[in-house]
């Protein structure tokens, strides 16, 4: 399981923006890096990250080679209501990794 | 008559600027200072710093039991927010075992060794920058404070001499660049007075967490020299000159360096 860095705020108003950071612990492997062998270390890249708000998608994104490792994505959203915020970043190897932080909106 | 006087004089400015310049106290600068305000924001904020990863890990691996005696680093130290705060700042340390100075990367493999009987972690690896980076966060705000041991003055000396040493096909000393050029470019990169109060550090070239050691090595090969390797005492030499230097500049492990 790879580390993850999400900052949600834990209370909000209603109807107040929201600013979301998320970081993964990622290499981004480019496929174009040759390793000490002189192969191409074949590539690794988290190809997809969807937010979902209280089961529906509210932020995706599409992620290409060119993108740094430790990818960090910042969007923001509209507090509606208490909930569950969901994280998952998909990578080339089909692998999945799902968070979830809490948001209590009064 | 007069031309008789400025001869020496000339001589004496000569003889003034062949030695290196130390930077004066006010003058000193931590790298941070010379990065972009978007670097810069990157490491005052947890959630952008991508060193916080490498904390992560080593929070882990600080409560992760190991060796033969199935210990963790907490069985004997407890909380690190309490017992490591100030240790990175204050290292490297004279180790009376072997008599000789040892760095928070040393310490962390002797603990595996000796207490943990555990095999030492490899330099550079992912988990002993995990631990040390962890280790190196509980002083953060702190001031570097090298310990006042005699026993340690032999070693500084030394590494103070090989900071001043020309090395390498270019034949520069790290002091004609960080003490004679900081704050000048050399390409389009700015040059720091390099000072070691950041590390380990996340640096954008390497995509990854590294420690004062493989930057320095980043520095020999510059020079075309050969790098002195991992956990050799020439690097712990120099590691206490850097800290003796840095004597009062506040810790901000995890750095993020360009």
């Amino acid at each position: 399981m790879a580390r993850a860095l999400i900052n949600v705020p834990a209370k909000a108003k209603k109807g107040e923006i929201i600013e979301i950071k998320t970081m993964l612990s990622h290499p981004m492997e480019t496929g174009f890096r040759p390793a000490a062998d002189g192969k191409l270390v074949p590539r690794n890249i988290i190809k997809r990250f969807v937010c979902t708000y209280d089961g529906e998608a509210v932020f995706s994104a599409d992620l290409f080679p060119a993108i740094s490792a430790n990818p960090f994505l910042s969007f923001t959203l509209v507090a509606t209501n208490s909930g569950v915020i969901t994280f998952s970043w998909t990578d080339d190897n089909g692998q999945t990794q799902v968070q979830t932080a809490k948001i209590e909106v009064a | 008559m007069r031309a008789l006087w400025i001869l020496p004089g000339c001589a004496m400015l000569l003889a003034v600027t062949s030695a290196h310049a130390e930077i004066a106290a006010h003058e000193r600068k931590s790298g941070a200072e010379f990065m972009s305000p978007q670097t810069q924001a990157m490491q005052a904020d947890d959630a952008s710093n991508p060193g916080m990863l490498a904390v992560l890990d080593g929070e882990a691996a600080w409560n992760e039991k190991a060796g033969a005696a199935n210990k963790a680093c907490a069985d004997c130290h407890g909380a690190a927010e309490q017992s490591m705060k100030g240790v990175s700042a204050r290292y490297p340390a004279f180790n009376a075992a072997t008599s000789q100075p040892i760095d928070v990367a040393g310490q962390v493999n002797q603990c595996r060794t000796g207490r943990q009987q555990a095999q030492p972690l490899r330099a550079e690896s992912r988990e002993l920058l995990a631990l040390t980076t962890y280790i190196g966060l509980q002083s953060r705000g702190m001031s570097v404070a090298p310990p006042d041991d005699e026993r340690l003055t032999p070693f500084r000396e030394r590494g103070k001499a090989l900071f001043n040493q020309r090395l390498g096909q270019l034949n520069f000393s790290c002091a004609h660049c960080h003490e004679d050029n900081w704050g000048r470019k050399l390409g389009s990169a700015p040059i720091p007075q390099a000072h070691a109060n950041a590390y380990p550090i996340y640096r954008l070239e390497w995509q990854d967490v590294g420690s004062l050691q493989r930057r320095l090595r980043n520095c020999m090969s510059g020079v075309r020299a050969a790098p002195y390797s991992y956990g050799s005492i020439e690097f712990i030499e120099l590691e206490l000159f850097l800290a003796e230097r840095a004597r009062g500049m506040a810790v901000e492990t995890p750095g993020v360096r360009p």
